[in-house]
């Protein structure tokens, strides 16, 4: 049984003069022009965000969105959550459907706590009864008890977002529909929101979720599809998506780099990955050192020039970056053709990692972009969370006998 | 709430023709009008220290105005003693003239209500035409306790007051709903208003009663049906004398601006997300 059924769907926006925030002058000096027939009705620019697209939920499934920004994911979600309509084909949905595009829709500053909540939840689709029944579960989830009655112009950002996703928490939606809530808000905020949504999962909602967390994506949602220019570029099992996906993200921000501005006054001409004997390889053994090579030009002078590179894991955290600044005392500044290879020992974990070059000097940047990626294979052991493997020695040293019940001493302050 | 149960599906493909509102969906989601209202009401006298005295404080000052201006310096007839004539019209025109400006403004001043979340979006104007409601029936008491002091005594008319109150909340959301309407694509309705309010209360009976007009304008005066309604409402309220048939020409003028806003609203509903 599915939740969600979209046949055809598009959605064009119209760019140019018919563009919101025109003046109602304008636009009767244009129906003027237009009725005297003084030019021809000029033509407007059109953009699809989303083309053609057809796809089907299931009940109880949580379905990730990903793409680049302008792909069309934000409006596929407006169309699910009926804010806009679109402009060829139908979504269909059922059951109640909630829309987490923001949170805190309606907030109002001079409203307590308490007043906003109820608001809140009006706006989300709950029922009074509904929030009076978990108003309490609510306020204690943000842990905001004490201020409830006070106007959330006085809250910390940190507990105005509490509440407010508080509010959206306790809803109990049968379709949800997430768009990147997860960009605001610290570490620990975003786990509860992933937090929250596993739960939804669990209980049997259907989630669609967007973000730019590939890493979020692929723990919450056993489907992805990948949205590229209004259209479904790629449907299935959200590693396979997201491996497609990042492979050519790489790839084209790697040509868009090399290719480069050739006035830069630095261009990137290459990037590989090599292995021990210089080689060029995507895959790699986990356990042999490997280079990173970097080739570019210098056409003018560039004072204090610096090359950074670093390499970050599948879920999008830096595992290192390595300057020049940092180690190199001889920086060229002079113009003409460099190569610089960085010689990197075999500490990483397997698994898949981008490497990303920035380029600049203490004024500017010239380049900073993810150009590459590679594969480590080897041996897992049983810690395949790690970033790094070390190999650290430990030193491990007896400080008192077993019979001997006093503790060694600590040193005192 | 609202969006159906499982066993329905709800469809979203793009609109042809006219819409009308779907009611069975405007009752489902009350509750959100009655919670916007109550945001407006609270909001407006936050941190105020007058409070909602304010609601009752504008007609008053307004009227002490008027009534030196217009019998002192400038000498207005009317059949019922001018302070209990000018503060019944000002009661009524403030309303009018306050949620009408809220009215149209309230899509454009929430736009996160209109870009973020799914409701009828009709929900938002009606809810902003009603908290000044609750400034009305403030002011209401303050006429219930000058009128004794003028011996103005309320007649059997006074129970046709629901019915004239209903008239206004017709006219404010009929022109609102036009107004607010335009308001989304083109915020020059934002300082137009100010200026069509101003003007407004010239042609309408607030300041001088509508006997005042040439018979010959009689007709295309009570085109406004800001007139008709002021005029009944004294009627109601104070024991003016009936103004007369042409009253029903305003309350017509009322309903026709009435579906108009709510058709117009209708069909320009659904591209407000992308437009505003």
């Amino acid at each position: 049984m599915h939740a969600i059924e979209i046949e055809g769907l598009s959605k064009r926006y119209l760019l140019g003069e018919d563009r919101p925030g025109g003046t109602l002058v304008e636009a009767m000096s244009r129906s003027a022009r237009r009725l005297l027939r003084m030019r021809s009705r000029p033509r407007r620019d059109e953009v699809w965000a989303l083309r053609d697209v057809t796809l089907a939920v299931p009940e109880g499934e949580a379905l990730g969105v990903i793409g680049r920004n302008g792909a069309g994911k934000s409006t596929l979600l407006k169309i699910l959550s009926r804010i806009t309509e679109p402009t060829a084909g139908v979504a269909r949905t059922r059951g109640r459907v909630t829309s987490l595009l923001e949170v805190g829709t309606g907030f109002h500053p001079e409203l307590t706590g308490r007043e906003n909540v109820f608001l809140n939840g009006a706006i989300l689709g709950m029922r009074r009864r509904e929030i009076e029944r978990r108003f309490d579960e609510i306020v204690a989830f943000a842990g905001v008890e004490r201020f409830i009655d006070t106007p959330v112009k006085r809250y910390s950002s940190g507990m105005y977002l509490r509440l407010a996703f508080s509010v959206a928490a306790h809803l109990e939606p049968d379709i949800m529909v997430v768009d990147e809530v997860l960009a605001v808000g610290d570490a620990a905020f975003q786990a509860k929101c992933l937090g929250r949504m596993e739960t939804a999962e669990r209980e049997g909602r259907t989630v669609v979720f967007v973000s730019h967390n590939l890493e979020a994506i692929a723990k919450l949602c056993p489907r992805t599809i990948w949205l590229d220019g209004g259209e479904i570029r790629e449907e299935g099992d959200s590693p396979a998506v997201i491996d497609a996906y990042l492979s050519e993200e790489v790839t084209r921000a790697s040509e868009e780099t090399v290719a480069g501005d050739p006035g830069a006054a630095v261009v990137l001409r290459s990037v590989r990955v090599l292995g021990e004997a210089g080689e060029p390889l995507e895959t790699l053994l986990r356990d042999e050192p490997f280079h990173i090579e970097l080739r570019f030009s210098v056409r003018t002078q560039v004072p204090g020039l610096d090359v950074a590179v670093w390499v970050a894991n599948a879920f999008g955290t830096e595992v290192f970056r390595e300057g020049w600044f940092d180690h190199s005392p001889d920086r060229p500044s002079e113009p003409g053709e460099y190569v610089a290879t960085l010689r990197v020992p075999p500490v990483l974990n397997v698994g898949e990692y981008t490497v990303g070059v920035w380029i600049g000097s203490p004024y500017e940047t010239l380049v900073d972009a993810v150009v590459a990626r590679f594969h480590l294979q080897g041996d897992v052991k049983n810690r395949p969370s790690r970033s790094v493997v070390l190999h650290l020695p430990w030193e491990v040293r007896r400080i008192s006998g077993a019979d001997d019940p006093t503790p060694a001493p600590h040193p005192r302050r | 709430m609202g969006t159906g149960t499982r066993e329905e599906w709800i469809e979203n493909r793009p609109s042809r023709g006219l819409r009308l509102p779907d009611l069975r969906e405007l009752w489902q989601y009350r509750e959100l009008a009655y919670f916007l209202a109550l945001r407006d009401l609270k909001v407006r006298y936050k941190q105020a220290a007058l409070g909602a005295g304010w609601a009752i404080f504008q007609p008053v000052v307004l009227t002490v105005v008027f009534t030196l201006v217009f019998t002192r310096f400038a000498r207005v007839e009317t059949a019922i003693p001018y302070p209990i004539f000018a503060l019944s019209g000002l009661i009524a025109w403030t309303y009018v003239a306050g949620s009408l400006t809220r009215s149209t403004q309230i899509l454009v001043a929430n736009t996160p209500l209109v870009t973020k979340v799914y409701f009828p979006r009709l929900l938002a104007p009606v809810a902003s035409a009603l908290p000044g409601m609750v400034d009305l029936l403030l002011s209401l008491l303050v006429l219930a306790v000058v009128m004794p002091f003028y011996d103005v005594r309320p007649t059997w008319a006074i129970l046709t007051l629901p019915l004239w109150l209903a008239a206004m909340l017709v006219v404010v959301l009929g022109v609102s709903l036009l107004l607010g309407t335009l308001n989304v694509r083109y915020r020059d309705v934002t300082h137009g208003i100010t200026l069509l309010v101003q003007l407004w209360i010239f042609v309408s009976p607030v300041a001088y009663p509508s006997d005042a007009v040439p018979e010959a304008w009689r007709v295309l005066y009570f085109l406004n049906p800001v007139a008709g309604v002021l005029e009944g409402f004294r009627w109601a309220l104070a024991g003016a004398a009936w103004p007369g048939s042409v009253v029903f020409l305003s309350l017509g003028t009322a309903l026709v601006l009435l579906a108009a806003g709510v058709l117009y609203f209708q069909h320009a509903e659904r591209r407000f997300a992308d437009v505003i």
